[in-house]
Parts: C-alpha cells; sequence; structure tokens
C-alpha cells in the first residue's frame, strides 16, 4: 500500500495523544480521488482532531498523513475547507471573500494589476451557489444557509486537491439544511471533486456519502480486552455506498436508508455494545489495517 | 395601565424624544445656573473678584487669547499654544499608536514574539509615566521630545495589550483559512488580520486620548514655552479664571471633537465593524 499513487489521501498507523489521554489510535486510512467521505462518531470521538492533523494544523504523536505521497507541515492551498462557522472574513464582502484565494497567493502589486480578471472569476463561483445578487454586502447580512455557501464557493476557487468540512450545515435549520445538502452534492458531482465531510448528524453522513467512516472509541481492545473510557478513537466500521447520480433527498425515506443508519448507530455511538477490534466492519475496498 | 409608557423610573423607561433632549440638557443647564448665580452674589460683595468671573469677563477673555495679537509675542495665544499643544499630542498618540499596533499585531499572531515582549510590556505598563517625568526630562530634554516620549510610554503599552487582545480574539480558523486560501505567514498577519484590526486600534487611540491628554498638560504644566497646560498653569500665578475657564473649555471641545470624528470615521470606513458584533 505504500504511497501507492492512485489514494489521494493516505494516512497510516495514526496515532493522537494529548497530555496523557490518547484521542485517536491506529488509524488507517486510504482516499481515492473523487470520493464522497463521511465522517461520523459520537462526540468526543476526535473528528475535529483528525481534521486538524490532516489540515497540518496539528502534529501527530505517532504514525503519517500523505496528500498526494507528501507530508503537510502546515495548512496550504492544496486543502479547502469549510468550518461550521468563522469562514468569513468579516471585513470582506462576499466578492471579496471569494476573490480572497485567488489575491493571497501573489503579491499585493499583482493582485491589484488582475483584480478584474480574478473579480470575473469569483462572480462565476458565487453564482455557482446562486448568490450572484448578493456580491456586494457583507457577511453579516446574510442568513446561516448562505454564508455557507459563500463559505463553499471561497473554498473551491482555490480548486483544492481535497474538500474537507467540518459539521458545514450543524447550525442551520432542517429545511436550509436538505437544500444544503443537495447543493453540495451538485457541485462534488460537476467539479469532481475529494471531500471529506465531517458530521454528527447519521442521517447526513448516509444520504452524502459514497463512503462513510465511523470512528469511535466504543470498542473492545483485540489485545487487552479493555473497552470504551481510555482507549483512543478508532475507524470502526468502513463502508461503500453506491450512488448512482446525485440521489434526492426522498431516499431518505427508504427501509434501507434506516436500517443502515441503525446499523451504524450500534456499532459506533452506543458505549453498551463494543465490538471487539478485529470484528470491524471494514468492507470498503480501500479500507486497510496495519499494526504497527 | 399596562399600555401606559413609563418616562423616567424603572428598568423599563422609554422617555419620549423631547424630554430625552430636555434630560440630556439638564445637568448643565443647571451647572450654569449654579455658576451665575454663585458669581453674582461673589461680584455683589466685591466687583472685582478674580475666582469666578462674570460673564462679560469671560468674552474679554476669549477676544483677547484669540482674536487679538499679543502685545509681547506678537501671536494669536489661544491658536500659538493650540497648534504647540496639538502637535505634541498628535505626534505623540500616532507614535504609541504605530509601534502598539505593529506590536500587538506581532504578539497577538506569534508566540515566539508573545514570549520576548509579553513580560517586558507589562513592566512597562506598570510604571506609573509622571513618576518617571523628571527621567525623560534629563534624558531627551526640556524640548518636545520629553514631552512626547512621555505621551508615548503613557499610551503604548495599554494599545499594544489592546491589540493584542482584539488580535487574540480573531477564530484559529480564520488563519487556518487563510492559510488554505494560499496566504504565506506573512500575508496572514498583514493582509488578513491586519486589516481586521484597525477599527480596533482606531477605537482604542479614541479611548487612549483621555490619558494623552493628561500627560500633555502634566509636562506642559512642568516646563515648556508655549501650550495649552503652560498658559493654563502661567496664568494662575495671576488668579486669572477667566482665561484658565477659556483654555479649559477649549481642551474639553477639542477633545470631544477628536473622540466625534474617531468614532464617525469607524462607521463611515469601517461599516462590518459595529455590525457584527451584534450578531
Amino acid at each position: 500500500m505504500q504511497n501507492e499513487p492512485k489514494h489521494l489521501l493516505f494516512i497510516e498507523d495514526l496515532k493522537k495523544v494529548y497530555k496523557n489521554k490518547v484521542v485517536l489510535d491506529d488509524i488507517d486510512l486510504a482516499v481515492s480521488k473523487g470520493e464522497f467521505c463521511t465522517l461520523v462518531g459520537p462526540s468526543g470521538c476526535g473528528k475535529s482532531t483528525l481534521l486538524k492533523l490532516i489540515l497540518g494544523q496539528e502534529r501527530t504523536t505517532s504514525g503519517r498523513i500523505l496528500m498526494e505521497g507528501r507530508e503537510l507541515l502546515l495548512p496550504s492551498d492544496s486543502i479547502g475547507i469549510v468550518y461550521q462557522k468563522y469562514s468569513l472574513y468579516p471585513h470582506l464582502t462576499i466578492l471579496e471573500n471569494i476573490m480572497l484565494g485567488k489575491q493571497l497567493p501573489v503579491s499585493l502589486w499583482r493582485s491589484f494589476l488582475k483584480k478584474k480578471a480574478i473579480r470575473l472569476e469569483a462572480m462565476h463561483y458565487l453564482e455557482s451557489v446562486q448568490l450572484a445578487e448578493h456580491a456586494d454586502k457583507y457577511p453579516h447580512q446574510l442568513s446561516g444557509g448562505m454564508q455557507q455557501r459563500v463559505a463553499i464557493a471561497q473554498a473551491l476557487i482555490m480548486k483544492p486537491k481535497i474538500l474537507l468540512m467540518d459539521e458545514p450545515f450543524g447550525a442551520l435549520d432542517p429545511g436550509t439544511r436538505e437544500i444544503m445538502q443537495v447543493l453540495i452534492l451538485e457541485l462534488w458531482e460537476q467539479n469532481r471533486m475529494t471531500i471529506f465531510f465531517v458530521t454528527h448528524d447519521l442521517e447526513e453522513a448516509v444520504f452524502l456519502g459514497t463512503r462513510i467512516l465511523v470512528v469511535s472509541q466504543y470498542y473492545t481492545h483485540e489485545t487487552n480486552g479493555k473497552q470504551g473510557v481510555n482507549l483512543g478513537s478508532r475507524i470502526v466500521s468502513d463502508y461503500a455506498l453506491n450512488r448512482n447520480g446525485a440521489s434526492s433527498p426522498q431516499i431518505k425515506e427508504t427501509a434501507e436508508f434506516g436500517q443502515l443508519i441503525q446499523r451504524i448507530r450500534n456499532e459506533g455511538f452506543d458505549p453498551k455494545q463494543c465490538q471487539t477490534a478485529s470484528e470491524f466492519n471494514l468492507e470498503h475496498f480501500d479500507s486497510f489495517q496495519t499494526f504497527g | 395601565m399596562r399600555n401606559k409608557k413609563i418616562w423616567f423610573f424603572g428598568l423599563y423607561a422609554d422617555p419620549p424624544v423631547l424630554l430625552r433632549v430636555i434630560l440630556a440638557l439638564l445637568p448643565f443647564v443647571l451647572l450654569a445656573v449654579l455658576y451665575l448665580a454663585a458669581s453674582n452674589i461673589r461680584h455683589a460683595e466685591n466687583p472685582h473678584d478674580k475666582l469666578l468671573p462674570t460673564v462679560s469677563k469671560i468674552v474679554k477673555a476669549i477676544e483677547n487669547t484669540g482674536f487679538k495679537k499679543n502685545k509681547r509675542t506678537g501671536t494669536y495665544l489661544l491658536w500659538h499654544d493650540t497648534l504647540a499643544s496639538l502637535k505634541r499630542l498628535i505626534i505623540g498618540i500616532m507614535s504609541s499608536a504605530v509601534i502598539g499596533f505593529v506590536l500587538g499585531l506581532n504578539m497577538g499572531l506569534l508566540p515566539g514574539i508573545n514570549n520576548l515582549l509579553m513580560a517586558f510590556i507589562t513592566f512597562i505598563a506598570n510604571i506609573p509615566p509622571l513618576a518617571i517625568l523628571p527621567i525623560l526630562f534629563i534624558s531627551f530634554g526640556v524640548d518636545e521630545l520629553g514631552k512626547v516620549m512621555l505621551i508615548f510610554l503613557g499610551t503604548f503599552p495599554l494599545i499594544t495589550r489592546d491589540i493584542y487582545l482584539a488580535v487574540k480574539k480573531i477564530p484559529e480558523e480564520n488563519i487556518v483559512k487563510a492559510l488554505t486560501l494560499g496566504a504565506s505567514q506573512t500575508a496572514v498577519i498583514y493582509r488578513v488580520v491586519y486589516p481586521q484590526v484597525i477599527p480596533r486600534l482606531i477605537e482604542t487611540v479614541r479611548l487612549s486620548l483621555g490619558s494623552a491628554w493628561l500627560f500633555l498638560i502634566a509636562a506642559e504644566a512642568i516646563a515648556s514655552q508655549s501650550g495649552l497646560g503652560y498658559r493654563i498653569f502661567l496664568v494662575r500665578r495671576y488668579l486669572s479664571m477667566d482665561i484658565i475657564i477659556v483654555y479649559v473649555c477649549w481642551i474639553t471641545f477639542l477633545a470631544f471633537l477628536a473622540d466625534f470624528m474617531l468614532r464617525k470615521l469607524i462607521s463611515y470606513k469601517f461599516p462590518w465593524y459595529n455590525l457584527q458584533r451584534s450578531n
């Protein structure tokens, strides 16, 4: 599996320890191009920590993370990120927020000369999230859902190799949330993106993902038989979902959909049900485990 | 009674517009009445009283200082003093704004710089500036530099620490995001965080102006040949209350004007600043 180029993101034997607490333990993960990966897990399982590690914002305690075979030491423009909030800059208008990704990498002078072209390109991205008429407003003048759409456009203009999303729709009301879910699926398809989507909402994860990763601290260690409390979270299941085109929200009503959610809930979210690590349901074809 | 408006008392008072204006003016009117009454009483006893000059004497003082050339110096005293004082004040506060801003910005973002400077700035901030005024006069001279240094030392630690806190309040996400948008570390500081903190700088400068005036007048009172503070302490020897009152009102007006203009500057130039905080 070493550095296999078909994998965009490759994580091996990752372990993260804060002070004396093991947060993540023995995470092995390979993500292929074009995948819509959703990551779910109970609160406190280290989802956000994993995201920070992938971004290069924090260092691993051991193990390594490779983006196209290279290690990231700082957050860089090869990764895009959309947060639940604080993705936008309050002092810039909507259009300026989107233009930023084209301006920051070049000198002030160059970005001044190219301003017209950048403006045009940013406008195109703003149109793709259907917000063209709000170009000159400030972020605080938009609703939560609109702000998140701007944040997505802001990240997309960089054409990142992988787009990380950290509970991007967590603060939205159910109706807006569903609209946003459909929008992100459309954008994913149009732009052939690779998305790594963190959420605590199982329904959202199952609806969006082509691959679902369940990270949880609720399992039984295969050798020492310990359970729950001081174990670092691991990937306890890894599902491949077939998706033929952007699905409509109606599939949320089907029985299979509900059953899968129930299954994941049992595997990852119930502290009383701990599977032994050797029984983990890692059915995805990219899934692998090494014990280092 | 449910729909009756409460005019003045209690947590839910909602005074009508006219009452608001009257209420705001009331303390001023009271002060004026009190002054005029006291002045009248004193003048009834002694027509040459200097302590509480009459309105006509104050008007005369305005004329003499503001609109007549002084016989000895050949200048319009009030304008001459104002110019001298404002020059010191502006140079002092501007240099502490610039230096406080650069320090606070870098300390807030760079842990290394923060470690290097935080303890030292805290140390400086705790020195009462007036206590080292003699040292400043001895080392920087009793001319302009000594006075400017007093204003600078008195205001820059506060500005530095306030900018530092404002930078610290910017969410981590905001900075990581900039890096993913291709910003270099320098660009994060000077192209992403810097413009977000500028309005806060104007606001701290606005609040620091009060102490800047204090240091200015203290320095001018002790050693100077011109300036608003100098004049006040000079004419005190002749008990010229009329001139003192004119000067104090003028200084108050200047301070109010500066405060007002800086506040307007923020709301015109940075419309997002006050609004985003209410969210």
